[in-house]
């Protein structure tokens, strides 16, 4: 192949939308800069935060699609999904979810009770996130153009903490904690879409976070910033965040709590857990000195009894993340590419 | 399924075979190198940390195992060409996805419409095909003696079926040759051979002993965690500073000295040895494998009257010399810059493991760091 024929190749992907645009990773990120930065950009976007925080500090909204397949997956279904993912993306920027909007594009042909026991799963977890749907949508498309349900949901909340969570607050000696065990919901999609004959206990983490992390800031206000490691998983929360705010960041392998099954099940899938998605949990960035009191409080709510201190944000500038390895090693943590392949053997 | 060993004992194993290779490697008097020939190997490498912890005078270099990284550009731009065929859907492990051929990679086929799947066993090919019998579903089969069982089996059950609408395009390799022909290059200067695990447990540990005698070079076959690992090299090291020349199974509770005899019989039931082409090693004899002509039913190249390819490499890419330990990733004038993982040059690249996207993703601000021991 010539360099020509190899350039070729290349605008060949840079012309067209692949996969991998939407897999959270480093190419969702070049569609973001390159194409929806330049034409929509403002003061609020360009923050890409997971909620957009309104002018005048007191509202934040923020949307999410879901499109998940299997609709109905171990530990939880694309309602209980839609809901949470929204309530959690408002919730680590600080807000209190107030009302959920709702649109469903379904597909000519779906069965009436698959829609029931999502619509059923999507009350369930409003009411466990104490939030109500308020405004909503329905669109039926043909057969073969779209896959049983897509849900897009947008949420609206009153941000009432006091301090400024964002990237630009980290600094040298903040501490990093994660919220309980990682890997559980896309390890549990990823082997029921693919490998449905294989019965494990796995079950996806989707969980409404908003009272866990409603208490965090109350009992702990020194928390800087906070994301819920969803697509790309820890690994890309965390060298995101070191690239964002340009300080080095260190995570500790052994530190990072993962349950067995769910290494059995990365291993088995060929995928590595921490660029896996999780849906119930949430990555805080805290003040050292109190980084204890920020695991007492996780740990003493239900859903944060596995919680962690994983990493430390260290005084050096090159905005990369690095694991310090179960085997005393170090090495490079980086946003995964997109599309999550599985090894060949 | 055994349990995986907790991280505290996964840590202190790894921790004893990490000292026992730095306690010898003062004894090598020289810098050293040894070649792993295996990809997953080369991925876990890195993953673990391990080569942050080597002893200055022990380097450990990837070669021609990574069965994306080996497969040539020509067999490459066979499996895109047979996606723009009439009714094809074809099936691929995840690696090959991403790979560039002459025009464009199976991805980028996927997303102008072809019909491209990724499936974790040869068996789902099958499957999909005996699902939609109105179309012709192509597996395209890469991978050394760990995969071709899996294929050899897939083939079988297919013709069990009577599916007339499955074929194989197989690129399917053979490891002894491979190293046989590196050696015999004079181009390469190891001191030993960190053998793959999985292919061992197809060939069994006597299948390294020709590379051990002939070429006086160490073998040491060893598993794929960070410990066996470990294990491995520090034999292999000891080996060396002793002056012993041996072959080791450090893998032995599943590599048995004579391998697997009925995976084995079916890979000689449904293949046949034949001379195929490598990446940077050009044709090998012998060194790769094709379907039985009474499988010719089942052959994708006979199916589709597939021409062979002879597709050059892309230009400025050290792939070849990264696989057969003539450089290191960083040496290569693309790599990080117009080569990286989203936008991969060449398959070493492309590939979970490959060394030039391992060597990317996991090391490449180490390049000129010291090993910091613990």
């Amino acid at each position: 192949m010539t360099m020509q024929a190899s350039m070729s190749a290349r605008q060949r992907r840079e012309s067209q939308i692949m996969l991998a645009h939407g897999g959270g990773g480093q190419l969702t990120d070049e569609l973001i800069s390159s194409l929806v930065l330049p034409r929509l950009g403002n003061a609020v976007l360009g923050d890409l935060l997971d909620s957009g925080i309104l002018p005048g500090g007191r509202l934040a909204l923020s949307i999410d699609s879901y499109v998940v397949q299997p609709l109905q997956f171990p530990g939880g279904d694309i309602g209980r999904l839609a809901v949470c993912g929204t309530v959690n993306d408002l919730a680590v920027c600080g807000a209190t979810p107030r009302g959920i909007a709702l649109s469903l594009i379904l597909t000519e042909g779906l069965e009436k009770s698959v829609l029931e026991t999502v619509l059923d799963s999507i009350r369930l977890a409003a009411e466990e996130a104490g939030v109500g749907v308020v405004t909503g949508d329905t669109k039926v498309v043909g057969r073969g153009q779209g896959d049983g349900i897509f849900i897009t949901t947008a949420g609206v909340g009153e941000v009432e903490c006091p301090q400024r969570l964002h990237p630009d607050q980290v600094s040298p000696g903040d501490v990093l904690l994660i919220s309980g065990a990682i890997a559980d919901h896309g390890l549990a999609v990823m082997l029921a879409r693919e490998m449905p004959q294989v019965t494990s206990v796995l079950r996806s983490d989707v969980a409404p976070l908003n009272a866990m992390i409603a208490q965090l800031l109350r009992e702990v206000p020194q928390v800087v910033f906070m994301r819920d490691p969803t697509r790309g998983g820890l690994a890309c929360v965390a060298a995101d965040l070191a690239a964002r705010s340009g300080w080095n960041i260190t995570l500790d392998e052994a530190a990072i709590p993962i349950h067995e099954h769910a290494l059995h099940a990365a291993e088995m899938l060929g995928l590595d857990p921490l660029e896996v998605a999780n849906e119930g949990k949430v990555v805080v960035v805290v003040r050292p000195e109190f980084a204890d009191a920020a695991l007492r409080t996780l740990q003493s709510h239900p859903l944060g009894r596995e919680a962690r201190i994983i990493g430390v944000v260290e005084n050096q500038k090159d905005g990369l993340c690095e694991l310090r390895t179960l085997i005393g090693g170090r090495r490079i943590l980086q946003k995964p590419y997109g599309e999550q392949l599985p090894r060949i053997c | 399924m055994t349990a995986p060993p907790s991280a505290s004992s996964r840590y202190e194993q790894s921790r004893a075979w990490i000292d026992r290779l730095h306690a010898a490697a003062p004894r090598l008097g020289r810098p050293v190198s040894f070649m792993e020939v295996c990809g997953t190997h080369t991925v876990n490498a890195f993953r673990s940390g391990l080569h942050s912890l080597m002893p200055e005078n022990v380097s450990l270099l990837s070669g021609p195992g990574c069965p994306v990284c080996v497969t040539s550009q020509g067999d490459i731009d066979q499996i895109i060409e047979v996606t723009s065929r009439p009714r094809v859907t074809l099936c691929t492990y995840g690696d090959m996805i991403r790979v560039t051929g002459q025009s464009g990679s199976l991805e980028t086929a996927r997303s102008a419409g072809a019909r491209v799947k990724v499936v974790y066993s040869a068996m789902d090919a099958v499957n999909i095909a005996d699902q939609n019998r109105d179309q012709q579903v192509v597996f395209a089969a890469v991978g050394f003696e760990t995969t071709t069982p899996a294929t050899a089996a897939a083939v079988m059950e297919a013709e069990r079926r009577g599916l007339t609408n499955f074929t194989v395009l197989a690129s399917h390799k053979l490891i002894i040759p491979a190293m046989q022909a590196l050696l015999n290059s004079g181009k390469v200067n190891i001191d030993g051979f960190l053998c793959p695990g999985h292919v061992s447990v197809i060939l069994g540990s006597e299948a390294f002993r020709c590379i051990c005698d002939e070429y006086s070079l160490p073998c040491v076959i060893a598993g794929f965690e960070d410990a066996e690992i470990a294990c491995g090299l520090a034999r292999l090291t000891e080996l060396v500073a002793d002056g012993t020349v041996g072959l080791e199974n450090c893998y032995a509770n599943i590599v048995s000295p004579r391998g697997n005899r009925v995976a084995q019989m079916m890979i000689d039931h449904v293949f046949q040895p034949a001379d195929v082409v490598w990446r940077a090693l050009g044709v090998l004899p012998q060194s790769g494998l094709v379907l039985r002509p009474r499988y010719a039913l089942f052959d994708a190249r006979v199916r589709f009257e597939l021409r062979r390819m002879e597709s050059p490499e892309p230009a400025g890419c050290r792939c070849g010399d990264v696989i057969t330990g003539r450089c290191k990733p960083g040496d290569c004038k693309l790599f990080g810059s117009a080569c990286t993982p989203v936008y991969p040059v060449g398959p070493c690249m492309v590939s979970s493991e490959g060394a030039c996207q391992a060597w990317f993703k996991y090391h490449r601000h180490h390049r000129d760091r010291k090993a910091v021991p613990v």
